[in-house]
C-alpha cells in the first residue's frame, strides 16, 4: 500500500522530467535559446540531479523502512528501544552540509558572473514598466530619431534586438512620467522583466535601476511577461523579443530612424486627422498620451511604427497587430477588452474606428 | 498573585459569569481546552473558506482565457486565499493544538494567563471576521498576501487598507498568545519536568512562540507604514518622495520567512509525537531534534532576502542569502533522518495518524528539495514568481503542516472529544488527499518551469500550459473530496456517540494521556511528578537499560490515574470565567473600522478597549466564593 506513496511521489518526479520534453510549452525555461538562460538551465538541471539522488535515497529509505518494519498480524513484539546515536546523527548533519557546499560553488560563481558589467560593444536598451505594458528606449547615441531634435528610438510591447550581440538592459519603473487621463500620475509599481528562453527575471523597481545582460544567437520571436504582481492586469502584461539577423537589424534601425511612413491612402489620411487633432465634442485627443513621429506624448505606447512587421502585438502584447477585429474592439472600448486599461473609452464611431485602423495599419 | 483586595464585580451591577457549561459559557471561558477547541473550529471554518477560494482559482485556470472570474475578482480571491490559509488557518490551527495540549503535556492546570488566552482567541476571530467584512464594504484585499508596495499603497480599492488593519489585529492575537504560551512552557511545568523532559511538540511550541515574539514587531512596523501611506498620505514606500519600495520587502520578509517556520515547526512537533507512538519506540535523537528545531528558528531570521533575489540587491547580498538558505536545509535534513531512524526497527502500525505523519514527512521532503533549488540564485532568477514556487511552498505548508494537522486531528480526537474517528474513513481520506495533493501541486513544478507566472488570472492557449493546469484542477477537487470525507467522518463519529473503548487508545507516551478523555476542567486531579521523557510510557513499561527491551510495568508499581473523576476536583481553584477578554477584543475591530470611516468610531472602540482592560485589571482572576 505504501507503493501508492511512491506512485504519487514518482509521478511528480516523472512529470518534472516530462516537462523537459513537453513539446507545446512555448515560453519554457527548459528550452533556453539565449544566454544566460542556457547557463541557468544547465545549473538548474545539475542541482535537480543531486536533488533527485537525495529524493531517491530519502523517499526510498522511508518506503523501505515502512514496508520492512510494518506491524504484522499475530506477531506481538516490542521493538528495541533505541534512543539515538550521536555519531550517526553527526554524520547526517555533515553529509548534507557537504552536498550543499558542492551546490553552492557553481551557484556563487554564476551570481558574480551574471553581475559583471557588459562588454563595450553591447547594445543599450532602457526597459520601462508601465501598468500594464512594456516600453523600450534605445539609448545608444546612434539609435535616435527625429526630424529636428534627435531623441531615442522608442517602441512598445515588442523589443527588437540583433542576434550575436550582447544586449544590456536598464530596467526602470519610472513610467516616463506617465499620467492618467485625469492628470493623476500613473502608478509606479514594481514589475519584473522576464523572457524565460533568454534570461531569468529581474525586478523593475521604482527609484532604482536594475540590469540584465543577455545575448541571443538565433533569430526568432521569444515571449515573456511581467513576473511580479503589479495590479489589476498583471496577468496581461506580456511582451515579445524579436531577434533579427544583423542584416534585418540594419534595415529595422534605418526604418525606425526615418520616422513614421507618409500616409497616402485617403481613409488612412482621415484616420491621421482624427489621431493628430482633438476629437470632436471634447472627447479628448489620442496625442495626449500616444506619439507618432514628432507629435504626441509618451504616456502610452509609441505608435510611430505600429504596423511594422516586428510589432506583432499590441495592448500589453495580448492581441496580434494583424487581428483587425481585436484592434477595433480595443478602440471601441478598451476596458471591455482589458479591464482597467488606462486608455479611456472615447466613444469612437464606427467610421472613426475604421479610419483610425487604416491609419495605424499604414504606419509601417 | 492576585492578592489585591477588590470589591466584588457584582457591586458594579454586572455579575461575573460563573457557568462552566452551556452555550454562553463559551463566550466567557478562560479554560485553555475550550479556547483550544474554539481556535480549532474557527480555523477549520477559515480553512474551508480558503479552500473554496482555491477551488475558484483552480476552476478559473482550468481553461486558457478562463472567464469564471475577471481580473479584479481573481486578484481579490488569490489574495484572500493566501491571507486566509496563513493567518486564519495554519497559524490559529497551530494555536489550537498548542492551547489544548501544552498545559496537558506539561502537567499544568492551565496556561499562565488564562484570560489573556481568551483575549488572544477573540482578537484572532474578530480580526478574521474584520478581514472578511471587506468584500461587503468595497472590496477584499487585492495586492497579494505579500502586499508589495507601491502597488499596495497606490491601489485605488479599499482592500489593502483592510489588509493592513486586519493583519495588525490578528498580529495582536498572535503576540499575546505567544507571550502567554512561552511563559506557560517556561514556568508552568510539573515537578520533575525539566526542559529536556518536555515532548518535542512542546519544544517546537516554545521555538514558535519566540519566533512570533521577534517576528511580529517587524511586520507591525511595515503594516503601520503601509496604513499611513494609504490612509494619511505618508511616503514610506514612494521613491519620488524619498521613500523606498524595497523597505517594505525587507520588513515583510524579515517577518515572512520566520513565519514559514512558524507554520511548519508545529507540524514537526506533531510528527515527532505521532511517529514514536506508532513505531512503539522513542524518538531517535531527541536532543538533536530539539536543537535542530532551535537552529531552524535562529537561521530562519537570516534567510529573508532569498525572497528578493530578483529585486536587485546585488551579488554580495545574493551570495550571502543563497548560502544561508542552503544552510537552513541542514537542520531540516537532520529532522528527516531522525524520523527515519525512529521508524527503523519499529513495530509500525499504520493508523490514520501515522499515515498522515509519514505522508507529511514524504511530502515535506519534496518541498525541502525544491527549496534547496531556490538557494541556487541564478536558477532562481528563472523560477522565482512562477508556479514552481507555488508548488514548492504548497509542498511545505500543505504537504507538511496540513498533513500533520490531519494526523493530529485523528490522533488527539479521542482525547478532546472522547470519540474515536473512523479509521476506515480516515485512511480513505488520507489516500485521496495524497493523490489529490500530488496531482494538484506536482504539475505546478512543470508549469512554473514552462514559464507560467504566479498570480496571473488567465493564460493564453499558445503558451501550452493547458494540460497540466487541467490536471492540477482535477487534483484540487480530489483534495476537496478528501476534506469532505474527513468532515463526514467527524459528523458520523459524533452522531453515533460511541464511547471510547479505552482512555489510552494508542498506547501513548506523553502526559496528556494520563488524564481522562476529555480532561476535566482542572486537567490533573493531582499534578504528576515527572521522572523522565515520555513519562506516561515509562509508567506503563519498564525499559531494560542494557538490552533496550521493554516489559510492562507491574500493576501497582506505577501510579495509575484515577478513574473515579466524578468526585474529584474539589478544592482546586481555577481561574473563573470572565467577560472582559471578549469586551476588550471587541474594541479592536471597532477602532479599525474607525480608521476607515470615522474618528468617532476610533474613540468609541478605544473606550471599549479601555473599559475592557480596566474591568479585567480590577477583576480577581479567581472569583470569590
Amino acid at each position: 500500500m505504501r507503493k501508492k506513496v511512491l506512485w504519487g511521489v514518482g509521478l511528480a518526479a516523472l512529470a518534472l522530467l516530462l516537462a523537459a520534453c513537453a513539446p507545446e510549452a512555448t515560453q519554457s525555461t527548459l528550452k533556453p535559446v539565449g544566454e544566460p538562460a542556457i547557463e541557468q538551465k544547465r545549473l538548474f538541471i545539475a542541482v535537480v540531479w543531486i536533488a533527485a539522488a537525495v529524493f531517491v535515497i530519502v523517499e526510498g529509505g522511508i518506503l523501505f523502512l515502512v514496508i520492512h518494519y510494518r506491524h504484522r498480524k499475530g506477531r506481538e513484539r516490542m521493538p528495541k528501544q533505541t534512543h539515538g546515536n550521536t555519531r550517526l546523527e553527526i554524520g547526517w548533519t555533515i553529509a548534507p552540509a557537504l552536498v550543499l557546499a558542492v551546490v553552492m560553488v557553481p551557484t556563487i560563481s554564476m551570481i558574480w558572473d551574471l553581475a559583471r558589467p557588459p562588454s563595450p560593444g553591447a547594445l543599450n536598451i532602457t526597459v520601462q514598466g508601465y501598468q500594464w505594458w512594456w516600453g523600450f528606449q534605445y539609448s545608444d547615441a546612434d539609435m535616435t530619431v527625429g526630424s529636428g531634435e534627435q531623441r531615442p528610438i522608442e517602441i512598445a510591447d515588442v523589443m527588437v534586438v540583433p542576434t550575436g550581440r550582447e544586449i544590456y538592459l536598464s530596467l526602470e519603473a519610472e513610467g516616463g512620467g506617465a499620467k492618467n487621463t485625469d492628470g493623476t500620475p500613473d502608478f509606479q509599481v514594481i514589475h519584473s522583466f522576464w523572457v524565460p528562453e533568454l534570461f531569468g527575471k529581474q525586478d523593475v523597481v521604482p527609484g532604482r535601476t536594475n540590469h540584465i545582460t543577455f545575448q541571443v544567437d538565433e533569430a526568432g520571436t521569444y515571449t515573456g511577461q511581467c513576473a511580479e504582481f503589479c495590479g489589476l492586469q498583471h496577468g496581461r502584461m506580456k511582451l515579445r523579443v524579436v531577434a533579427l539577423d544583423p542584416d534585418d537589424w540594419e534595415l529595422w534601425v534605418v526604418n525606425q530612424q526615418q520616422g513614421p511612413a507618409l500616409v497616402s491612402d485617403p481613409l488612412a489620411k482621415q484616420g491621421e486627422e482624427i489621431f493628430m487633432n482633438p476629437l470632436s465634442g471634447g472627447r479628448g485627443a489620442c496625442t495626449a498620451c500616444h506619439a507618432v513621429g514628432d507629435v504626441g506624448a509618451a504616456a502610452a505606447p509609441n505608435l510611430s511604427h505600429f504596423n511594422e512587421p516586428t510589432h506583432e502585438c499590441f495592448a500589453g502584447c495580448n492581441w496580434e497587430t494583424s487581428d483587425v477585429d481585436a484592434l477595433k474592439a480595443w478602440l471601441r472600448d478598451p476596458d471591455a477588452v482589458k479591464m482597467g486599461a488606462k486608455m479611456p473609452n472615447y466613444q469612437l464611431s464606427d467610421d472613426e474606428i475604421d479610419a483610425l485602423v487604416a491609419y495605424l495599419y499604414s504606419l509601417t | 498573585m492576585a492578592s489585591v483586595s477588590v470589591t466584588g464585580t457584582s457591586s458594579r451591577g454586572l455579575r461575573r459569569p460563573s457557568s462552566l457549561t452551556g452555550f454562553w459559557s463559551w463566550f466567557t471561558t478562560v479554560d485553555h481546552k475550550k479556547i483550544g477547541i474554539m481556535y480549532g473550529v474557527s480555523a477549520f471554518v477559515f480553512f474551508i473558506v480558503g479552500g473554496l477560494e482555491a477551488l475558484l482559482i483552480r476552476t478559473q485556470l482550468a481553461q486558457p482565457d478562463g472567464t469564471l472570474l475577471n481580473a479584479d475578482q481573481y486578484n481579490q480571491i488569490f489574495t484572500m486565499h493566501g491571507i486566509t490559509m496563513i493567518f486564519l488557518f495554519v497559524m490559529p490551527m497551530s494555536a489550537a493544538f498548542f492551547n489544548y495540549l501544552l498545559p496537558l503535556m506539561l502537567g499544568a492546570r492551565d496556561v499562565a494567563f488564562p484570560r489573556l488566552n481568551a483575549y488572544s482567541f477573540w482578537v484572532f476571530l474578530l480580526g478574521g471576521l474584520f478581514l472578511y467584512s471587506s468584500p461587503f464594504l468595497g472590496g477584499a484585499p487585492n495586492g497579494g498576501w505579500f502586499g508589495y508596495a507601491p502597488n499596495s499603497t497606490t491601489d485605488p480599492s479599499i482592500g489593502m487598507t483592510f489588509y493592513a488593519l486586519g493583519l495588525l489585529i490578528t498580529g495582536i492575537a498572535s503576540a499575546a498568545g505567544a507571550v502567554n504560551l512561552a511563559i506557560t512552557i517556561i514556568n508552568m511545568r510539573a515537578p520533575g519536568m525539566s526542559l529536556f523532559r518536555m515532548p518535542v511538540f512542546v519544544w517546537m511550541g516554545l521555538v514558535v512562540q519566540f519566533l512570533l515574539v521577534f517576528a511580529l514587531p517587524i511586520i507591525t512596523v511595515g503594516l503601520f507604514e503601509l496604513l499611513f501611506d494609504r490612509r494619511w498620505g505618508t511616503h514610506f514606500f514612494d521613491p519620488t518622495a524619498g521613500g523606498d519600495p524595497i523597505l517594505w520587502q525587507h520588513l515583510f520578509w524579515l517577518f515572512g520567512h520566520p513565519e514559514v517556520y512558524i507554520l511548519i515547526l508545529p507540524a514537526f512537533g506533531i510528527i515527532s509525537e505521532i511517529i514514536p507512538v506508532f513505531a512503539r519506540k522513542p524518538l531517535f535523537g531527541y536532543q538533536f531534534m530539539v536543537f535542530s528545531g532551535i537552529a531552524i528558528g535562529f537561521i530562519g531570521f537570516g534567510v529573508w532576502a532569498h525572497h528578493m533575489f530578483a529585486a536587485g540587491l546585488g551579488p554580495v547580498a545574493n551570495t550571502a542569502f543563497g548560502v544561508s538558505t542552503a544552510i537552513i536545509a541542514i537542520p531540516t535534513g537532520v529532522k528527516i533522518f531522525n524520523w527515519m531512524a525512529t521508524l527503523h526497527g519499529g513495530d509500525l502500525r499504520f493508523t490514520s495518524p501515522m499515515l498522515y505523519a509519514i505522508g507529511a514527512v514524504t511530502m515535506f521532503v519534496i518541498g525541502g528539495l525544491s527549496g534547496v533549488t531556490h538557494a541556487v540564485v541564478p536558477s532562481d532568477y528563472q523560477q522565482t514568481d512562477t508556479y514552481y514556487v507555488v508548488a514548492h511552498f504548497h509542498y511545505v505548508i500543505f504537504g507538511g503542516s496540513v498533513f500533520a494537522f490531519f494526523g493530529a486531528f485523528h490522533y488527539w480526537w479521542p482525547k478532546v472529544f472522547a470519540r474515536q474517528l473512523s479509521e476506515t474513513l480516515g485512511k480513505v481520506a488520507f489516500w485521496i488527499l495524497l493523490i489529490g495533493f500530488n496531482l494538484t501541486f506536482g504539475p505546478m513544478h512543470i508549469l512554473g518551469l514552462s514559464g507560467m507566472i504566479r498570480r496571473e488570472y488567465t493564460y493564453p492557449e499558445s503558451l501550452g500550459l493547458t494540460f497540466w493546469n487541467q490536471i492540477a484542477t482535477l487534483g484540487a477537487f480530489l483534495i476537496a473530496l478528501s476534506v469532505l470525507t474527513f468532515m463526514v467522518n467527524v459528523l458520523r463519529t459524533h452522531i453515533r456517540k460511541q464511547p471510547l473503548a479505552s482512555e489510552d487508545p494508542w498506547d501513548a507516551r506523553t502526559l496528556e494521556w494520563m488524564t481522562p478523555c476529555p480532561p476535566p476542567v482542572y486537567n490533573f486531579e493531582e499534578i504528576p511528578q515527572v521522572h523522565s521523557l515520555d513519562e506516561f510510557w515509562h509508567r506503563k513499561y519498564v525499559e531494560d537499560e542494557k538490552t533496550g527491551t521493554l516489559v510492562p510495568a507491574q500493576a501497582g508499581a506505577a501510579p495509575e490515574h484515577d478513574d473515579d473523576h466524578t468526585e474529584a476536583g474539589h478544592g482546586i481553584h481555577l481561574p473563573s470565567p470572565s467577560y472582559w477578554p471578549l469586551v476588550s477584543a471587541v474594541g479592536l475591530p471597532v477602532i479599525a473600522y474607525g480608521v476607515l470611516y470615522s474618528w468617532w468610531l476610533v474613540a468609541a472602540g478605544a473606550l471599549v478597549v479601555l473599559v475592557g482592560f480596566m474591568g479585567w485589571a480590577v477583576e480577581p482572576s479567581v472569583a470569590e466564593d
